[in-house]
């Protein structure tokens, strides 16, 4: 009967790993991959041998032939690749939840590895068509992520009412959980309301703050069997449901040509999260959700359904988002205030909250959101314990 | 400045652009516009298009405006602005481009402080380059 029992709960994430976070890191991308896979399979108390499965993003440089060469790897017998950048990251661990729930595979791997502290800027090659509909955005200086994200931002404060104060609440939030997270790049870095008014502008509506972080670092977790988990050394985080997610005539963070560029892919992949859940927006306890600019965050809630349309700035207000609100978001610090790593961080501390061991605990959650780079072909993990 | 990298699917826009027209890719059985340009309609899966000549006239449905760092010629204009504009004839497609004080003015030459999404906007034409907008009524 394939696909009678489904995903639910069929899997866990046993392990997790990382390196230190930083602006540069003195090795290579592929010895912090490494060393972050490594980190990961201790965590779970799996060897390297025992491995048989990989997924990771298009975007990412060490292939499976010299991560697996390189560690010590057994026989694989699953590998996959997830394109879109940051709308990968959750899909990674979805694809191993799903080849081990079909049997093709016993202990998988995913991870992120990057430099993009000290390496380039992605926009900044101009010879390189990057994954966007470029001729009809770039010569009019439409050059950056922040410049594509910007432009819907903008309409989305227009249509709303949506406010600069309401994206201060997102950059707040990640940058308070990183001041308590010693881990994180901002760790000692408090953010104030006038620091964050009175930065320079990156793109306007968008100020630095909005950004993101450029960060080195790698990231890696270990998925098993539900059954598997339950004898390695942590408790399991069971991925609950799984999703992707790309809308009919989405494209991409240039969503300009559809009739409603401000529903994006967070729809899509939210209508099968749920669908496969055995609980609601209202029962989550704490949500990771990708942060590369903070006008994601809002679009986000209203597309997994945690508020109305149009409600997500509104829905910030009061210290929503920070410890003890209603929906406590990004704990480790987020790609805003922790790192950027593709959203690789957000699966981590997921996992950490769902063990209780996050920096910034949610006294006694159990279920957590992780979402991927709206904006973006996405994907999403609901994690419980 | 970078120049348009053109695809086999885009090129005809480019070829009218050159010669003053905005057309946009429509299909020769269902009649849906679509954009951007692509082999086969997603309407109706023909892989017959023509190109409609639209008025050019549209109205800023968003805008951004950049800040450094940016590619240095366009630092040079910074902060300029990008506006994205819905066509008159065909909401749902919306052209980036820059609302310039008139047609081959720098994409810098309108102040960033007076674009207003909802503004009513015409095409101009300079060359091989996107086309720029002007306010109908200035």
């Amino acid at each position: 009967m394939p696909g009678a029992a489904g995903l639910k709960d069929a899997t866990a994430i046993a392990g997790i790993g990382q390196t230190p976070f930083a602006k540069h890191l003195p090795e290579d991308e592929k010895t912090l991959a490494c060393r972050a896979v490594l980190a990961a399979l201790d965590d779970a108390g799996i060897a390297p041998g025992e491995v048989d499965a990989l997924a990771s993003y298009t975007m990412e440089e060490t292939d499976e032939v010299e991560l697996a060469k390189a560690v010590g790897f057994g026989d694989l017998t699953f590998f996959s690749r997830v394109p879109y950048g940051g709308g990968g990251s959750c899909a990674t661990v979805a694809h191993l939840a799903a080849a081990i729930a079909a049997g093709q595979a016993s202990v998988g791997v995913a991870w992120r590895s990057r430099k993009r502290g000290s390496g380039p800027r992605p926009w900044t090659n101009t010879v390189v068509q990057l994954p966007t509909p470029a001729q009809w955005t770039r010569p009019s200086g439409l050059l950056r992520p922040v410049d594509e994200i910007a432009m819907l931002a903008r309409r989305y404060m227009y249509e709303y009412g949506a406010t600069r104060d309401h994206l201060f609440n997102v950059a707040l939030a990640c940058r308070n959980r990183a001041n308590q997270n010693p881990a994180a790049v901002m760790y000692e870095r408090p953010l104030t309301r006038e620091s964050y008014m009175t930065s320079r502008w990156i793109s306007e509506p968008l100020c630095l703050y909005d950004n993101c972080l450029e960060t080195d670092g790698a990231l890696a977790c270990v998925v098993v069997s539900r059954e598997r988990a339950l004898d390695c050394r942590h408790r399991p985080v069971l991925v609950h449901s799984a999703a992707q997610g790309l809308p009919a005539q989405h494209h991409g963070m240039v969503n300009y040509w559809n009739d409603d560029p401000l529903t994006g892919p967070a729809w899509t992949a939210a209508r099968h999260l749920w669908k496969h859940a055995d609980f609601t927006p209202q029962d989550v306890d704490v949500a990771q959700i990708y942060d590369a600019f903070t006008p994601l965050v809002p679009l986000s809630l209203e597309g997994y359904g945690f508020c109305g349309r149009g409600e997500g700035g509104a829905f910030t207000e009061g210290g929503a988002l920070e410890i003890g609100g209603r929906l406590p978001l990004n704990t480790g610090g987020g790609g805003l205030s922790e790192a950027y790593v593709h959203g690789f961080n957000l699966i981590n501390e997921g996992v950490k909250q769902l063990r209780g061991t996050s920096t910034a605990q949610v006294p006694g959650a159990a279920t957590c959101l992780v979402t991927a780079g709206e904006g973006v072909p996405t994907s999403a993990l609901l994690l419980r314990s | 400045m970078l120049e348009p990298l053109v695809d086999p699917d885009g090129a005809p826009f480019w070829e009218y652009a050159a010669r003053g027209e905005l057309r946009v890719q429509t299909c020769a059985d269902c009649g849906e516009p679509r954009f951007p340009p692509r082999p086969c309609c997603p309407h109706c899966q023909s892989f017959v298009s023509a190109w409609a000549l639209t008025s050019g006239r549209g109205r800023i449905w968003s805008y951004v405006v950049p800040h450094p760092p940016l590619l240095p010629d366009y630092a040079e204009h910074a902060p300029y602005n990008v506006v994205l504009v819905e066509l008159a004839e065909a909401p749902r497609i919306r052209l980036v481009g820059n609302l310039v004080r008139e047609a081959g003015a720098p994409l810098g030459s309108f102040p960033p402080d007076r674009v207003r999404i909802g503004a009513r906007v015409q095409a101009v034409f300079d060359g091989n380059r996107p086309p720029q907008w002007i306010l109908e009524r200035p």
